[in-house]
């Protein structure tokens, strides 16, 4: 199945399993969802548990902090990642807070998804990536899985933990990611980064759809005999500092790719965190391998190239850093 | 003449003309309005069902709200805590409107100038002073500002500084009612003016009226966010005309006369509980101190307007309306004055004996379960 399946899966098994389930959002019900991952939703568990939402993305968290608050497990989608700056207080102020400000009184059992991205034609409007802005946010769980597995046993994780969690999927691995997913109910716990391909020679992390052309210019350079160990980070807070700092100290080198540009990225603070933890293990100085650093990616086709980062540029830092 | 549609419970009211011949009179019922209007008739005891016993009930959580806000701000005058919000010119709405609270059924989500309504639902003078003095005993574990009241036990939500960005749980609690198909519970949302410019208000009241949400929004209009009048904060006279726009009732009632308040809200969340839906309840009343420990008025107010109007302070007034109708003699009143100080004596110095929260507690409740920082 593809990332879209399983999304869709994900969410099917929550509802038909917890009556505290819900989902609202913009064009949610008889619309489906515009990539129609909730469509026959609205047909199969009604209006009262599929709710079309006025468009008014504060509100749409904000309603559902509310319902969390108060026992329910709603699941509130942004429709585009690019929407969600209205909602920025709901989900940084209040969501991120509520147990923290009421020490415990209040639980915030929040999922609100989002699909982030760019390589899609979306423009400055449906292409961005968000997870740097919310990642400083303590309180707040941040998850960014790439293949359909992880997608379905990470989102039937967030639906059940009792903390505000904002689950990213990547648009363009929508429909072009594919892979098996296992039967039944199952979890992959949040804050467990994965090694998706293991190698000797340098440790690369990423996420979302740059782990897929990590793993495929890993493969390439099999060839040339060099070892690349793809690490597919999954949930960006809380993150897996055992996993990154037990690769690095055995690659002894760290390529870190990600399409939000470099400036206070992900990659900022893994970098910033294996220099304080494993700077005497590493033979190579840490490389970003990131979006340029301007608004948004364009509308015209080589304004959205320039901006992607090409497999072939991930193949030359890959070759770079391991002949350091 | 005053003009407006809809259900009229006293036209030419006793309110009414006092506020038009007072120092008011500017801010107030200016225009038409297409709001409901709930008010008394000066100097009559219009019980709207009220026993004496409840009327009783609210003189004594006026003043006690009275004496609590008075003691932040001494509290904080003498350097004994950082800072205090004062809710005076609000006791009588507040009273009114926790006497519509049910408690154990209603859910309250207030804002941060809401010490009579909290106390009136059920918030002990030992918490509010817990609070203030950021005990490690508070609710929060010493780490809210006061004034930000939270207590699942009662129904009452945890709140943030940012206006309005409660108003949307509020809200969802509602839904969580419908959805359940729990009749006969309702929500009840308090904010100043000046929360009905967020978009977070607007969005809120939109949400709770196409569902037909249990939710009241109660506004206590004071006229000033801040330093900032209404005429700067919207161009009607009126906040209760923005139900209209929603397709919800809206109703005005005199924010100043507990009784009046109380027949507006209660109205409001019976309709909710049973089913009919969101009502806007906006309550005139008054902001007799600065906004905060930390404001000083004088830069944006004229004295002798507020002079002018604590003649309408609604505590006296209250008081004198309950005597003249043999409700409660002095005696009951001198009584019931020497308890709210005491009991606030006793709050105060309780919360001051007690400890604050260990620099460790900054780590806890962050998420569920055992939390180890990024380091």
């Amino acid at each position: 199945m593809n990332n879209v399946d399983a999304v869709r899966l994900a969410l099917h098994d929550a509802l038909v399993n917890d009556d505290r389930t819900l989902i609202m959002g913009e064009d949610v019900g008889a619309r489906g969802n515009v990539f129609l991952i909730t469509k026959g939703f609205l047909e199969e568990f009604g209006p009262r548990r599929i709710i079309d939402t006025p468009l008014a993305e504060a509100s749409i968290v904000g309603v559902a902090i509310g319902m969390a608050m108060e026992g329910l497990r709603p699941i509130a989608e942004i429709q585009f990642a690019d929407f969600i700056y209205p909602a920025f207080n709901q989900i940084v102020g209040e969501a991120a807070k509520t147990r923290y400000r009421s020490n415990g009184d209040y639980t915030c059992p929040l999922v609100i998804r989002t699909p982030y991205g760019g390589g899609v034609r979306g423009a400055l409007s449906h292409s961005v990536s968000i997870e740097a802005l919310f990642y400083h946010v303590p309180g707040l769980k941040i998850l960014a899985p790439s293949t359909p597995a992880d997608i379905k046993g990470l989102l039937t994780a967030a639906i059940e933990d009792p903390d505000p969690v904002l689950f990213l999927e990547h648009k363009k691995t929508y429909r072009s990611v594919k892979g098996e997913v296992p039967e039944g109910r199952y979890v992959i716990p949040i804050g467990k980064a994965d090694i998706k391909k293991p190698g000797r020679d340098v440790t690369v992390i990423s996420y979302g759809y740059n782990v897929h052309q990590a793993l495929d210019a890993a493969s390439r350079l099999e060839g040339e005999n060099i070892s690349i160990e793809v690490i597919d980070l999954r949930s960006i807070r809380p993150m897996d500092k055992g996993t990154i700092l037990a690769s690095v100290r055995k690659t002894r080198k760290l390529l870190i790719i990600h399409e939000d540009n470099k400036f206070g990225g992900i990659g900022a603070e893994i970098s910033a965190m294996v220099s304080e933890e494993a700077f005497f293990d590493l033979d190579a100085p840490i490389r970003r391998l990131c979006g340029p650093d301007v608004p948004a990616m364009g509308y015209a086709l080589p304004l959205e190239e320039e901006f992607m980062i090409s497999t072939d540029r991930m193949l030359r830092a890959m070759r770079d850093l391991a002949a350091f | 003449m005053l003009a407006w549609s809809g259900e009229s419970i006293q036209e030419e009211s006793g309110f009414c003309r006092r506020i038009l011949s007072g120092s008011l009179s500017y801010r107030l019922f200016r225009g038409s309005t297409m709001a409901k209007m709930v008010t008394s008739r000066a100097g009559a005891l219009e019980r709207r069902g009220l026993s004496d016993e409840q009327l009783v009930a609210m003189l004594r959580n006026m003043l006690l709200q009275r004496q609590i806000d008075n003691r932040g701000f001494q509290l904080n005058r003498q350097g004994k805590i950082p800072f205090a919000l004062g809710s005076e010119g609000h006791e009588a709405i507040q009273a009114g409107a926790a006497m519509a609270f049910v408690r154990g059924k209603d859910v309250l989500a207030p804002y941060y100038r809401d010490l009579g309504l909290v106390l009136g639902c059920g918030f002990t003078p030992l918490e509010m002073l817990n609070s203030m003095f950021a005990r490690a005993a508070d609710r929060s574990a010493g780490r809210q500002f006061p004034n930000h009241y939270t207590n699942r036990d009662l129904g009452l939500l945890s709140i943030s500084s940012i206006i309005a960005a409660h108003v949307p749980h509020a809200v969802g609690v509602a839904y969580a009612f419908f959805y359940r198909g729990e009749s006969g519970r309702a929500v009840l949302t308090t904010t100043g003016e000046g929360a009905t410019s967020e978009g977070e208000w607007h969005e809120s009241v939109n949400f709770a009226a196409v569902h037909k949400l249990p939710v009241v929004f109660l506004v206590e209009n004071n006229s000033f966010a801040i330093s900032t009048p209404q005429s700067a904060q919207m161009a009607i006279q009126n906040v209760a005309d923005k139900a209209a726009g929603y397709g919800i009732p809206g109703v005005i009632c005199d924010g100043m006369d507990p009784i009046a308040s109380y027949a507006a809200v209660h109205e409001a969340m019976e309709r909710a509980r049973t089913g009919g839906g969101p009502t806007l309840v906006e309550a005139k009343c008054y902001r007799y101190l600065s906004h905060s420990t930390d404001d000083d008025d004088r830069a944006y107010r004229d004295r002798a307007a507020i002079e002018e109007a604590r003649k309408l302070d609604p505590v006296p007034v209250f008081e004198r309306l309950l005597l003249e109708h043999g409700v409660l003699d002095e005696e009951r009143v001198k009584a019931l004055k020497a308890d709210v100080l005491r009991d606030t004596n006793e709050a105060t110095d309780t919360a001051e004996s007690f400890g604050y929260p260990s620099p460790s507690d900054l780590y806890t409740n962050v998420y569920e379960g055992p939390y180890e920082p990024w380091q």
